[in-house]
């Protein structure tokens, strides 16, 4: 792999652009609305064709115009059919994204063939030819690509520190913010504006398809990472910085490993804010597949733990003096969870120091019985309390204490306490609380 | 537009309505029964509130297309078979179904961003694996951009048959599971009582609209296919709300749209088959907002219908009130004017209608009601009071405030409603009771 | 559907609106506050309508009417309160900050505040709505069931909220839906069926025959009526 400056202009650009478009995606990921997304880059086809039918100038600004008024039309379309057609939102934004991108298929076919858009463009955008078309900005010499998406950055990063309270307020709380007074239906259509206005901008870049990913997948992708809007949306930035980045060494990379030449820079930008996403929904600190298994399996553990506790304790209580301890294969019996958790939930209480394993024997120490004991007693007082309390019958509550005893607070051992009559409704003794 | 259709146009229009040219036979027999099953399936897609996931699943056909070719290529078949290319892009359409199963059980991601993230990132792959097929050396492009855009007009007799086939299957599946497709959409929890699989079913469904999209991906598009699926179906709802009149008549509008849109393309150049289709749904679709049942010119109909009434009844029965304390039987147009707070052209309309309908005659500017206007105020002020009464004695509302309350509510008292309330008051049938509160400044009685 | 409400909500008092189920209690709330359209009538606040008054009404809504999911600390919410004040285009101060943190305060939930919504539970989520309409320091609160499904020690510390803004003179309006508490809690109880029953003080108001008029079977032609009107007004609209 060579780099050159054309590849950093090209991640530059696609940078750029991908900061540009995650923005406005961020919030509308937030507002479960990321099709409207979809649905706006769609619509910036016909707009970009029927500007130039109108105008016959291909001036960037009157794109961008025919861009932002179809963008708006498109919320305005889809809230109509959604209303005056009783049509579900996701069934009305289809109907009209797809109609509006024929339309723009017609026009262009029909009589701008070749002139404006090229039809590859619409797939691929020319990210790869960006570098060629330079303009000069203060002097230097710049892509136009580069200038036209840190254009659209400039402003709707402007935006959203102007806005910042009113986006995340009317995103949250639609009825609070129109209570205040901060009018949720302007700045939805704001947001939209500025979706339709970012779209067009980086729709030569990465295509007309692909600007939904660079739209959407940051955005839903810092969210798996975070629990605060603001670092969200710095995080968002950084995703799409990423994907760009990423992008366009896999393009110069992966086609390597299979002999080949080349690939297309957008359509790996997309797969990469899409391995980013997955890497995030695997391994986010909170909201990841890995940590969510961890905290279950920790629980089942701990659940497990218990049980082997108040089993041998139960043991304890009711054996004759000259009656064996309880066997680990004993346990592996009693306890209905599978074989790997018991094995090392066995291993936790040995650690711990609560039980002691004598020739395949298990044996409580003073430490295990006491901890054992304030188990049992939990167990108790909510039987008791299920009993007397809740008027439940003695031979159905069992199952409910099991469960109720490893989620009880000591504050609501407290609450239980109350109720100890030295006896659960069985008959048998509820261990005096220690200190 | 039109100044550039070639002169011969009706004369393409021509052979291909009457089936001359054994090519566009064979595509407007491919895309007839493509619309077709579309349309069926598409009901119960968009019934079922799913129909953004079939646009993730066309899109995510991609990489599908693109594997199989590549897979194709290297067993040493030609890359070219359409079978082949579809049972890529069917398996790559189910892996995103699963993709957005999953992030929406695993995560606080809802369809939208679950949708929006699968369709993306699976186009973006399709489309770096694209531009691997174009450096093959037998790859030059071959042909499978086109399955982005659509190109109908490439379609051959195998393919035709193919997708008749394949669409001629899906609609005895659909007759088949018609009941239990029906329940899931209309009432997921009750079919679940019923103890049907649910799950099963919605698995079903969405292979069949799994399968409808890899057909329709070669003639409409990938980006377009599913405005097949589901504009028809939506004009089919705006038509009718029972379910076996949507599927059928969303299974006519599909074919009846795809149809005509080939001819359209096959008669004037430069028209594009796929797009053309989808517009010509999409006008369909408009009309049908506009003129369907409960559509805008109805309701606008509707609308106007009821305001009229409205306004004849309050004449009527300002004339009443008038008559009721003018013994005369004649009523003085000026006095009218000050009942009820109306414009004087507003007033003038409103007393042509009356008087075209033969309820009230006019002498220069004395009115008499006439015996079917009589009727008719009789029982308008009936019902108004009779609510008024009701208002009074069983809601506990001030006499001085019932009049606005009973203004609105006249409107909508039906034979039903006012039986009700003659048995709620005790009152007897006919009988039109007092006022219960001051009616143009004087007292009741 | 509600049927002439005339109503005078006296200020300074602890105010409840009692009914059943569907009699239009929330809509009375919604509708007061002018985010759904009522066919006539005008709401006046201490002499003013609702728009001019904004700035001094505060709504608690009901839990479920946001997402909980939302990228937002317990601080984050309550400091909503004062966007308000803050007005368009401002930034947020430190000051604004410290005073959401006192509203926090009020209600318990201080050693909270950094905890992401949704790791709140359901009381302590009300709470954080209440300290929230705290923060915008307004002279009327208008509160959809902060009471419903609510834990005893959360229900314990909304009523000492509750008590306290009376103290401070100011009006607070509560959709309650627990009868037997009515009396502890209140001053002045406003029964409704899809009409107002009884309006008063809690001593002379709300008797047994009162709530027998309002819980007493709905009225089954009102609510028809209501149906027809609705569906004729579906028409209306465009």
């Amino acid at each position: 792999m060579t780099w050159q400056l054309y590849d950093t202009w090209v991640v530059i650009t696609g940078a750029l652009c991908a900061m540009a478009c995650a923005l406005p995606g961020a919030q509308l990921v937030l507002r479960r609305r990321s099709m409207m997304g979809d649905a706006i880059s769609h619509a910036v086809l016909p707009g970009v064709a029927i500007a130039f039918l109108i105008t016959a100038t291909s001036d960037p600004l009157v794109m961008l115009a025919g861009a932002v008024v179809i963008g708006i039309l498109t919320t305005f379309l889809v809230d109509l059919v959604q209303r005056a057609g009783r049509t579900e939102i996701g069934a009305s934004m289809g109907i009209v994204f797809t109609t509006l991108f024929a339309l723009g298929l017609v026009l262009i076919r029909a009589f701008a063939d070749d002139v404006v858009i090229d039809p590859h463009v619409v797939i691929y955008g020319s990210i790869e030819l960006s570098y060629l078309d330079q303009t000069e900005l203060l002097g230097w010499s710049v892509p136009r690509g580069a200038v036209v998406n840190g254009g659209a950055l400039v402003i709707n990063g402007i935006l959203f520190l102007l806005f910042y309270k009113e986006l995340k307020l009317t995103a949250f709380d639609e009825s609070l913010a129109a209570a205040m007074g901060f009018r949720p239906r302007l700045v939805q259509g704001v947001l939209m504006a500025m979706t339709a206005a970012t779209a067009v901008a980086a729709f030569e870049t990465v295509g007309s398809i692909l600007v939904v990913a660079m739209i959407i997948v940051p955005g839903a992708t810092a969210w798996m990472l975070t629990d605060r809007y603001g670092t969200m949306l710095v995080l968002t930035l950084m995703l799409a910085i990423g994907s760009a980045l990423l992008g366009h060494v896999a393009a110069l990379v992966v086609p390597g490993w299979f002999g080949f030449e080349g690939m297309s820079t957008s359509g790996a930008m997309a797969v990469m804010s899409g391995v980013l996403f997955v890497l995030a929904w695997v391994c986010s600190p909170r909201h990841g597949l890995v940590a969510k298994a961890m905290v279950r399996r920790a629980l089942s553990l701990r659940i497990a733990r218990e049980d082997i506790l108040g089993l041998l304790y139960r043991y304890e209580e009711r054996r004759s003096e000259d009656s064996s301890a309880l066997s680990v294969g004993d346990i592996r019996e009693a306890i209905t969870l599978p074989r790997r958790v018991v094995a090392s939930a066995l291993r936790g209480v040995r650690a711990a120091g609560h039980v002691v394993v004598e020739s395949d024997r298990l044996q409580l120490t003073d430490a295990g019985r006491s901890a054992a004991s304030s188990l049992v007693r939990t167990h108790r007082l909510w039987e008791r309390f299920l009993w007397e309390r809740l008027g439940l019958r003695p031979d159905h509550i069992h199952g409910t204490a099991d469960r109720l005893e490893h989620f009880t607070s000591a504050s609501m051992i407290e609450e239980l306490s109350e109720h100890d009559e030295g006896e659960d409704p069985h008959g048998r003794p509820i261990p005096p609380a220690e200190d | 537009m039109l100044a550039d259709l070639p002169n011969d146009w009706w004369d393409s229009f021509e052979r291909a309505l009457l089936l001359r040219d054994a090519n566009t036979v064979w595509v407007l027999a491919g895309v007839l029964s493509l619309g077709i099953a579309s349309g069926v399936v598409g009901a119960f897609l968009v019934l079922r509130r799913r129909a953004l996931t079939a646009d993730a699943i066309s899109h995510a056909t991609l990489p599908g297309i693109a594997v199989a070719f590549m897979v194709m290529l290297a067993l040493g078949f030609a890359g070219k078979s359409l079978i082949g290319l579809l049972v890529g892009a069917y398996i790559a359409g189910l892996a995103s179904i699963a993709a957005i199963v999953l992030i929406r059980r695993t995560t606080h991601l809802k369809d939208d961003a679950a949708i929006g993230i699968t369709l993306s990132v699976f186009f973006g792959l399709g489309i770096c694996l694209l531009s691997f097929v174009q450096q093959m050396p037998t790859g030059n492009a071959a042909g499978l951009e086109s399955f982005i855009f659509g190109k109908a007009a490439t379609m051959l007799s195998g393919d035709a048959w193919l997708i008749g086939i394949a669409s001629l299957i899906v609609i005895c599946i659909v007759a088949l599971f018609f009941k239990e497709l029906g329940a899931i959409c209309f009432d997921e929890s009750w079919a679940a009582a019923r103890g049907w699989p649910v799950l099963g079913l919605d698995f079903l469904l969405t292979g069949l609209v799994a399968v409808m999209t890899v057909l329709a991906i070669q003639s409409v598009g990938l980006v377009l296919a599913i405005a097949l699926l589901i504009i028809p179906a939506s004009t089919a709802m705006l038509w009718s709300q029972r379910l076996l009149p949507v599927v059928v008549l969303s299974g006519v509008i599909g074919g009846f749209s795809s149809w005509l849109g080939a001819m359209i393309s096959a008669s004037i150049p430069r028209m594009p088959t796929g797009p053309v289709i989808v517009l010509v749904c999409a006008v369909l679709f408009f009309v049908s907002l506009m003129l369907g049942r409960r559509g805008i010119v109805q309701l606008w109909f509707l609308r106007l219908r009821m305001n009229r009434r409205i306004d004849r009844q309050h004449l009527l029965r300002a004339c009443w009130e008038i008559l009721e304390q003018d013994e005369s039987g004649v009523i003085d147009i000026r006095e009218l004017g000050s009942w009820r707070s109306w414009s004087d052209p507003r007033m003038k309309r409103i007393l042509r209608r009356c008087v075209a309908r033969k309820l009230i005659v006019r002498e220069g500017d004395r009115l008499r009601l006439t015996d079917a206007g009589r009727v008719r105020a009789r029982q308008v002020v009936r019902n108004h009071r009779l609510w008024e009464a009701y208002l009074i004695h069983h809601a506990d509302i001030a006499p001085t405030h019932v009049d606005r309350d009973a203004d609105v509510i006249e409107h909508v008292l039906d034979g039903d409603l006012i039986r009700s309330l003659e048995v709620a008051l005790g009152s007897a049938a006919g009988a039109v009771p007092a006022s219960p509160h001051a009616i143009g400044g004087r007292e009741p009685a | 559907m509600l049927w002439d409400v005339d109503l005078d909500v006296p200020s300074g008092k602890l105010v409840t609106i009692v009914g059943p189920n569907g009699a239009g209690k929330s809509t009375l709330l919604k509708a007061a506050l002018d985010l759904i359209p009522s066919a006539s009538g005008r709401v006046m606040v201490f002499g003013k309508t609702m728009k001019q008054q904004r700035g001094i009404v505060a709504y608690v809504p009901q839990r479920e009417s946001v997402d909980w999911q939302f990228p937002v600390s317990a601080l984050d919410v309550v400091t909503m309160g004062r966007y308000g004040s803050v007005g368009w285009c401002r930034p947020v101060g430190r000051r604004h900050r410290r005073e959401a943190i006192e509203a926090l305060d009020r209600v318990g939930l201080a050693d909270m505040a950094k905890r992401q919504i949704s790791q709140l539970s359901g009381g302590q989520q009300q709470r954080v709505f209440l300290a929230r309409a705290l923060a915008q320091d307004a002279k009327l609160f208008l509160m959809d069931e902060p009471l419903a499904s609510v834990d005893a020690a959360t229900e314990q510390t909304i009523i000492e909220v509750l008590r306290e803004l009376r103290s401070q003179g100011r009006t607070v309006v509560v959709v309650h839906h627990d009868l037997q508490t009515v009396t502890d809690y209140f001053d002045h109880v406003i029964l409704i069926n899809m009409r107002v029953v009884a309006s008063g003080p809690v001593d002379e108001v709300f008797t047994s025959e009162a709530l027998r008029q309002t819980y007493g079977g709905q009225l089954t032609i009102l609510s028809e009526a209501s149906e027809r009107l609705a569906r004729s007004s579906d028409v209306k609209r465009p």
